[in-house]
């Protein structure tokens, strides 16, 4: 059995009295794609913050590549959500990408080779051609592509995505998806992919994390996605039912996905 | 009333060649303010900060015309109201709503504790005109170190953060990702353009900062999108603008003002033009991809 790329050992974290998360362990391997879905407020984003060592456990531990987190490690290829670049920001695709190499870094001095890494990049989620274009001026979709090269770029042994699908259309959200498969495929790169929503990335999810109400469950999309253990996470009764290869879930208790209930303020909003 | 005599007072250039020994000093000036506003100017307006400059220049008037007042270093002056306001914005303001209504606030009040000052000053109304127009013809020995030292600070600090700075200033979220301490370099930045438009104050005068910090790097990011090609356009045009400004100004009664901020218009206009021309055409070399690229585009 090769080394997890990522570890969490009873893993739990608290905001005061309000507890996300508990007891959570988890071993991401090399090349395995992990998605992450829960409701709002379950969680999500501190997860990702507290893998980027952004956001201290309340008790356990995590591990990434045998050690515990810390800001600006190269061991991580992170990509946010998608959000508009304004049209006249003075950055070509290639410069974003290349603020992945060393845009942490102080000072003026560059790596060799870091033309050639920053072309492979572009390369390896086909944007090679529009290196050269101000970054303001691509579509949603197409800057998203950037942004993981950008991510790509240092080689990370784990592509952290968090709901890098939002506000993108469907054909872009096929491309996306394809080309983080098509990556840990290749170099084996481990994904763990925050996501509100499984069915963009049903066909290639090889565990799912859900988080909901302080309780959570890992496991295969089959073994997860069930009517039974969606009510257990939730504690009411929710119905599972696949139609046409595609996952809907209805009865989760949540008020709705819109954004001025993701920070904290959902508990009550919940019973909506 | 007569036309010659206002085109005289505008624009004359007799005798030039001495005016230009007199004016060493302030050529030297203008050409480092240039740099220094060219280089802070592309962050500026990374960060959508025009309107914060304009109300630290505000501060920064108050702060010199408060000095004027006491005899005290009116250089002091200018450079506590301006690293004053600079540092509020920058710590109270992290949100551009939040920062919009700090500023709002601040300048108004720094414009109007600054004409305080300035009604109850008895000394020489040039000193008064100055600080709000300009006054490079008289920069001397002690104030064009002080000016060199302040730009030297600013350009090394602005290098050695110029990178994280810059991720920051596309996307703090993701800057932050990397490991990148955003809100501690947003801090840094106000510090450094607080005493970059304190210095200009000196020059060109409250009013005018913007064309100095702003305009330049507006106007280079019209034509390109390449950040080396933003700056170093950027800083050829403020450059070209304050000391292209004051050798027009030589001979006239005019403050230099006027001409550094028509110069500084007239690069933008031209740049916003050939820009838009750009955008019709497509960008670059390459026209932007249509069909080529399956389930990729769109």
């Amino acid at each position: 059995m090769s080394a997890p790329v990522l570890e969490f050992e009873d893993a739990g974290l608290s905001f005061g009295p309000r507890r996300l998360w508990s007891g959570l362990s988890l071993r991401v391997e090399p090349g395995e794609f992990v998605a992450v879905l829960g409701a709002n407020g379950s969680g999500k984003t501190s997860l990702v913050r507290a893998i980027l060592g952004l956001q201290r456990l309340s008790s356990g531990r995590i591990r990434l590549v045998g050690s515990p987190p810390r800001r600006g490690s190269d061991d991580i290829g992170y990509v946010p959500q998608q959000r508009r670049i304004d049209p006249l920001t003075p950055m070509r695709a290639r410069d974003i990408v290349g603020q992945g190499l060393d845009g942490h870094r102080w000072g003026l001095g560059r790596q060799a080779g870091r033309a050639a890494r920053v072309r492979a990049a572009l390369e390896s989620v086909d944007a090679a051609a529009f290196a050269d274009l101000p970054i303001g001026l691509l579509s949603g979709g197409e800057q998203q592509r950037v942004r993981i090269a950008q991510a790509l770029v240092a080689d990370p042994g784990l592509l952290l995505c968090d709901e890098p699908l939002l506000s993108l259309d469907l054909r872009s959200q096929r491309t996306i998806t394809a080309l983080v498969d098509r990556r840990r495929r290749e170099k084996g790169t481990a994904v763990v992919f925050v996501t509100h929503e499984i069915n963009p990335v049903l066909p290639y999810v090889d565990r799912v994390l859900y988080l909901a109400d302080g309780r959570f469950r890992v496991g295969s999309v089959e073994e997860v996605f069930t009517s039974t253990t969606m009510s257990e996470l939730y504690g009411v009764p929710v119905e599972v039912v696949r139609i046409n290869g595609r996952i809907l879930v209805a009865g989760i208790p949540q008020a709705d996905e819109a954004h001025h209930h993701e920070n904290g303020a959902v508990s009550g909003a919940r019973r909506g | 009333m007569a036309d010659p005599g206002i085109w005289s007072q505008v624009f004359n250039f007799a005798d030039y060649g001495q005016l230009l020994g007199l004016v060493h000093n302030s050529l030297i000036a203008g050409a480092v303010l240039g740099v220094v506003g060219g280089l802070i100017g592309t962050f500026v307006m990374m960060r959508d900060l025009p309107f914060a400059v304009h109300s630290i220049s505000e501060l920064s008037f108050a702060g010199a015309s408060g000095a004027l007042l006491m005899g005290a270093n009116v250089v002091l002056g200018s450079l506590s109201g301006s690293i004053l306001a600079a540092l509020v914005i920058g710590l109270l303001g992290s949100r551009a709503r939040d920062r919009n209504s700090i500023i709002g606030v601040l300048m108004p009040f720094g414009l109007g504790l600054g004409v305080l000052f300035l009604a109850l000053y008895k000394g020489r109304a040039a000193n008064k005109f100055g600080l709000l127009t300009g006054q490079i013809v008289a920069v001397d020995t002690p104030q064009l170190s002080w000016l060199l030292a302040t730009s030297a600070v600013v350009v090394v600090g602005l290098l050695v953060i110029w990178r994280p700075l810059a991720f920051a200033s596309t996307d703090p979220e993701l800057a932050a990702g990397r490991g990148v301490p955003v809100a501690a370099l947003s801090t840094i930045f106000m510090v450094l353009l607080g005493l970059t438009v304190a210095m200009s104050v000196q020059i060109v005068g409250a009013l005018l900062v913007l064309s100095v910090v702003c305009t330049p790097a507006a106007a280079a990011m019209r034509v390109t999108a390449s950040p080396l090609l933003v700056t170093v356009l950027s800083v050829l045009f403020a450059v070209g603008s304050v000391v292209g400004g004051i050798l027009l100004a030589l001979g006239s009664t005019i403050p230099i003002s006027p001409y550094v901020t028509t110069i500084s218009f007239l690069i933008y206009i031209v740049c916003r033009i050939v820009g838009a021309r750009r955008q019709r055409r497509g960008w670059q070399v390459i026209p932007r991809p249509r069909a080529p690229l399956p389930a990729a585009v769109r």
